[in-house]
């Protein structure tokens, strides 16, 4: 029997080809998962290799109870853990925040890691925790290094002049080298270092470090130096070995990597579910080809189990050899992927490719066990043939068994799956731990009855296609003679389709409310805040009031008060102006309130309304941070939402009694509107500070979440694609299929006169047909299922709308046709080139 | 195949054409006008291969049918007649020589005229498969003109539809009908177009006698009632005694003809034939 499996596998191998791609693309998805969640666990474990290499131990002085900053030790401390037995050198640590600006004044990394840090060199001139590149160490308060990746996002060379801010004032520093630094690994953020004095009074306090790291002697005891360490520190200093610290890394680069890894697994399943479709597919047209010559084995006396065995040992070969692919092509998948999470800056840190033994396992593993379960109703079916078919010479398809108690159970699925998807819907939050069952229920149930769909739905494009005339006809009546391959093929295209429809419609109604929120609610042009702290200097606002550009402005200008026992931050905001930069919208009272009642009117958000049982008209004693008492009236409540202060008073009667500025952000109504014109020109105003950030709506919703949902979901659309790929594979398959099935059928046209490009033509329409058919499918379960998730989330998204995304569906079926196209092109190109005799004369 | 090694001289390709034409074949020809015929070849030659391969399965056929007659073409197995059907019928390209249908040269069309000759002036029946499952009985009748765009003549389809005895079944899908009734469809779809031939291979071959009888009387009907060219492959002597006139072929030649020819008179000449072909 193996002997007779080989053969076949060999005789049938450009037919077997396509059912490999499939396998082997499923099992490459699996092992690129595998290889890539590998790598980047080993890559955050290896990420502050040249950090930690020379650290034995190291110090963090105790948080400063007081001022709730982080502690810091001064030069004694060094000194004196210089002098323990078996230190070789200590290294002080200075770390902060710096905004850096591109060669040519935009802001650099600005969601991303913006470091900035001291450096500190050793006996020999160098810290090793920064290698130098090029150039020199910083001497001197104006000389700066920056990290190969600031280097190259800014354009800097050494000689330059880089532009930076701490927490002020722009600083113009001279790039005397390029470091290489563990920070920035992979992130695409900015690192700057300056000499040790320097750092210590921009970013810390003159002579004070907030850590130390010890390196110890060869042969010297880590534990013994972390004790020793411990005396010559204050209480409740923490000190680590490097021991601890490298077990620190590893476990938490586990606990990140685990989750990721299991989120990719799932998008590799779907892969090898819609992969399964194909094979199983592929695995019925080769047993039904070759029915009279397994009859011809049963007449001979082959068993029937002999038969089943003889495909699956087929199945078995096929696997085995679409693992062994499948495992190469995983290694290429795993690069593609960190291609695809480096270009969204999620920062998986870099380092070399990393294949674990048990990952070639796998690929083996599932490529054989994929194949056979996908083979094992064919083989089956394969059994069933009886051994007098060898005797008649003409084909007989085996009859098409009633769909009849197929139908019913799909029905059933489709009823139970809707049924939990709406109550999973309706139940909220807590609906989210049980939507996936129904959902994939519901999933199934539309693949067990799509044979039964596919008749009725194909025959609703009739009127359609017969606009092509006979290639058309031909067409439609070819894509309703096999209702089951049709519907698997369409099922495989359905999955991929549901997934990505449920998932946009998610995710575009998500980032649709948030911006029409902001949008709603922020009137004003730009929102412009600090990049570092809370609050901006109250410069910026002075900077801004000078702005032609700028036609109103406000401060979001905050002070903490007392009322009774509790503390209220108020927030100052410009009675004359604010009406041009907010809208909130109000439960009772208005904006104007602001600058009537004496300047005395507090509007308050529902939450700090409930919060402290504040109503309307209330009158509320409150004690300002300089002591001074007065009596504020709640002249409004307007709905909470992110985007606006949760109080808001006039500036003019908060601002006496303010010990120092501090504007959350500044609120500004400009001339041109929100354009990058106007941005740049607003910059300018500002001297081009890379500290400070300027947001019109768009970018507020963006930061409020918007701008994370794209980009997870242009992530989802790339980990889906493979799914995609593989069921179009499965379409190429069919249709390769059904022209080799139907080879005569197409000679007797060609004899009859159908032109070899209406030939074409009529494949071309069959196969769009199929695709559009799993197409709609995947796109109607796909809402549905989009509906339900939104449901879900909408507690946690305020003010979520479902938001059908039409243009991007329509774009999803004009895929869909596409795929149609390309997956035609090779079967119909056969098909056209068919030479008419041999093809009248074959089997 | 339908291949006779060659046993001849003819080896180099120009030689074959310099050959003298075989002025004895075509004296057993009736003497007709060129222009009564539906279709003429003149030193018709098919060669597969070359080298060692080579196999000659027309040796320089010349044959007219005429119009509105009903042609068998008879012969062993190997003697060419599927090949004589296929080059003059379009479906296969020619060698050497020339095939004229009306006053068309065949010879010289390219692959899409051929298609459309194919389609507008042949028309025809096949041994099995002839019928598109996909689509009703009438449709398949109508397919060559749907495919040229055209729309039948409704009074003559009738006529046909009437004729082979459809007229009830006309909905009905290939796989609703019987092996007999197929073939009447096919038959019909041959006839509907008003081709100016009808070329049949072997449709009789799966037939039951009864069924077969009924399909070689629609043929002779459609010459002698509707005006229609048949020409017929086939190598029952049954079925060749429908025909007017039997043209007999032996290792790629004519070798024999017969006119208004009986069963028997069939068998008598293809005995004949087969001993000397097996030596």
């Amino acid at each position: 029997m193996f002997r007779t499996a080989l053969r076949n596998v060999l005789a049938h191998k450009a037919r077997l080809l396509m059912t490999m791609v499939a396998v082997l693309l499923g099992v490459a998805f699996v092992v690129g998962t595998l290889v890539f969640t590998d790598t980047v666990g080993n890559a955050y474990k290896e990420r502050y290799l040249t950090t930690l290499r020379n650290v034995s131990v190291q110090v963090t002085p105790p948080f400063d109870q007081e001022s709730g900053e982080p502690g810091t030790a001064g030069e004694d401390t060094l000194r004196r853990l210089q002098r323990l037995p078996g230190v070789a050198s200590v290294t002080g640590s200075v770390k902060g925040f710096a905004a850096v600006a591109a060669k040519d004044g935009r802001p650099l990394a600005e969601d991303k890691v913006s470091m900035a840090g001291n450096y500190f060199p050793q006996a020999d001139g160098k810290d090793d925790r920064h290698p130098l590149i090029t150039g020199r160490a910083p001497t001197g308060p104006d000389e700066v290094l920056v990290d190969t990746s600031t280097a190259d996002q800014g354009g800097y060379k050494v000689g330059d002049t880089v532009r930076l801010a701490i927490d002020g004032p722009v600083l113009h520093k001279k790039l005397v080298g390029i470091v290489r630094t563990d920070n920035t690994s992979g992130s695409g953020g900015t690192a700057v270092f300056f000499d040790n004095a320097t750092a210590q009074n921009l970013l810390l306090k003159p002579g004070q470090y907030d850590g130390f790291s010890l390196n110890a002697e060869r042969g010297a005891s880590e534990q013994r130096l972390a004790t020793e360490a411990r005396d010559l520190l204050p209480k409740d200093s923490e000190i680590s070995t490097g021991a601890q610290l490298r077990e620190q890394q590893r476990a938490e680069a586990a606990e990140g990597t685990d989750g990721l890894g299991q989120v990719l697994l799932v998008f590799a399943a779907i892969a090898l579910f819609v992969g399964i479709f194909v094979i199983g597919n592929t695995f019925t047209m080769l047993v039904t080809q070759r029915s009279q010559e397994v009859a011809l084995m049963r007449a001979v006396g082959a068993e029937r189990r002999q038969v089943t065995r003889s495909v699956l040992i087929e199945a078995a070969l096929l696997g085995l050899s679409a693992g062994a692919a499948g495992f190469l092509l995983g290694i290429g998948v795993a690069m593609a992927m960190r291609q695809l999470f480096a270009s969204t800056g999620s920062g998986v840190p870099d380092g070399p490719l990393v294949v674990a033994p048990g990952t070639v396992l796998v690929s083996f593993l599932v490529g054989v066990v994929v194949t056979m379960l996908a083979a094992c109703l064919p083989a089956r079916r394969a059994a069933s043939v009886p051994p007098v078919a060898a005797l008649s010479t003409l084909h007989t398809p085996p009859p098409a068994r009633s769909l009849r108690r197929r139908n019913a159970l799909g029905v059933a699925l489709i009823v139970i799956g809707v049924l939990g998807v709406v109550f999973a819907a309706s139940s909220g939050e807590t609906g989210r731990t049980i939507v996936l069952f129904p959902s994939a229920l519901l999933l199934i149930g539309i693949i067990v009855v799509t044979p039964a769909l596919s008749g009725p739905a194909i025959a609703l494009a009739g009127p359609l296609l017969r606009r092509f005339g006979v290639p058309g006809t031909l067409a439609l009546g070819n894509a309703r003679r096999n209702p089951r391959r049709t519907a698997s093929t369409a099922s495989a295209l359905m999955i991929g389709l549901s997934m990505v429809t449920g998932l946009t419609v998610v995710a575009v109604s998500a980032t649709t409310s948030l911006h029409q929120r902001a949008e709603n609610t922020v009137t004003a042009d730009f929102e412009i805040s600090s990049r570092k702290s809370d609050y901006l200097p109250a410069s910026v606002h002075d900077a801004l009031a000078k702005s032609t550009a700028v036609t109103s402005l406000s401060p979001r200008r905050q002070s903490v008060v007392r009322m009774g026992d509790n503390e209220l931050n108020l927030t100052g905001v410009d009675a004359r102006s604010i009406g041009d930069l907010l809208d909130p919208s109000f439960a009772s009272g208005s904006l104007a309130a602001l600058g009537a009642g004496g300047g005395k009117n507090l509007l308050i958000d529902t939450t700090t309304a409930d919060t402290y049982g504040l109503a309307m008209g209330r009158r509320v004693p409150v004690v300002y941070g300089d002591g001074s008492r007065d009596t504020l009236r709640i002249g409004g409540i307007y709905h909470n939402d992110e985007f606006l202060p949760t109080t808001m008073m006039p500036l003019a009667t908060l601002q006496p009694h303010l010990k120092e500025i501090e504007d959350t952000s500044v609120l500004v109504h400009t001339k041109d509107g929100d354009g990058e014109t106007v941005r740049r020109s607003l910059q300018r105003a500002l001297d081009q500070n890379p500290l400070i950030r300027l947001r019109n709506t768009d970018d507020l919703a963006d930061s409020a979440g918007g701008g994370a949902i794209t980009l997870l979901l242009n992530m989802l659309y790339g980990l889906l694609a493979m799914a995609v790929v593989i069921a179009v594979l499965g379409v190429v398959n069919t249709l390769a299929m059904s022209v080799f099935e139907r080879t005569r059928e197409i000679g007797m046209l060609r004899a009859v006169g159908l032109q070899p490009e209406q030939t074409r033509r009529m494949i071309h329409l069959e196969s769009v047909l199929i695709s559009l058919f799993g197409a709609l499918l995947g796109i109607g379960a796909g809402i549905f299922l989009g509906w339900a998730a939104g449901r879900m989330v909408s507690d946690s998204i305020q003010g979520y709308e479902m938001v059908v995304p039409w243009g991007r569906i329509a774009a999803a079926l004009a895929g869909a046709a596409l795929v149609g196209v390309v997956a035609g092109l090779w079967p119909a190109r056969r098909a056209a080139r068919l030479n008419v005799l041999t093809a009248l004369k074959a089997d | 195949m339908e291949v006779v090694i060659s046993g001849d001289t003819l080896c180099q390709e120009g030689q074959s054409i310099e050959r003298p034409p075989r002025i004895g074949m075509h004296a057993t020809l009736p003497p007709s006008a060129p222009e009564s015929y539906a279709a003429h070849a003149t030193d018709l030659t098919k060669v597969y291969g070359t080298g060692d391969t080579r196999v000659v399965a027309l040796d320089a056929v010349t044959v007219g049918f005429v119009r509105s007659r009903f042609t068998a073409i008879m012969g062993p197995s190997g003697s060419g007649k599927s090949t004589l059907m296929h080059c003059m019928a379009g479906l296969d390209s020619l060698s050497f020589g020339s095939v004229r249908l009306g006053d068309t040269e065949i010879g010289s069309l390219n692959d899409r005229q051929l298609t459309r000759l194919r389609r507008d002036r042949i028309g025809f029946v096949f041994q099995a498969f002839n019928l598109l499952p996909t689509l009703s009985a009438v449709e398949n009748i109508t397919l060559p003109m749907d495919i040229a765009g055209r729309k039948p003549d409704r009074a003559w389809l009738e006529s046909i539809v009437q004729t082979v005895g459809l007229a009830d079944r006309l909905d009905h899908r290939p796989g609703q009908l019987s092996g007999g009734q197929q073939q009447r469809v096919a038959v019909a779809r041959a006839l509907a177009g008003r081709p100016d031939i009808v070329f049949a291979d072997e449709p009789t071959g799966n037939l039951d006698s009864r069924s077969g009888a009924e399909i070689l009387e629609f043929l002779r009907g459609s010459t002698s009632a509707l005006g229609q060219t048949v020409v017929m492959v086939t190598h029952d002597p049954v079925a060749a005694s429908y025909a007017d006139r039997v043209v007999f072929l032996a290792d790629g030649r004519i070798v024999d003809e017969l006119h208004a020819p009986t069963a028997e008179a069939v068998l008598e000449r293809m005995a004949r034939l087969t001993p000397a072909h097996q030596v």
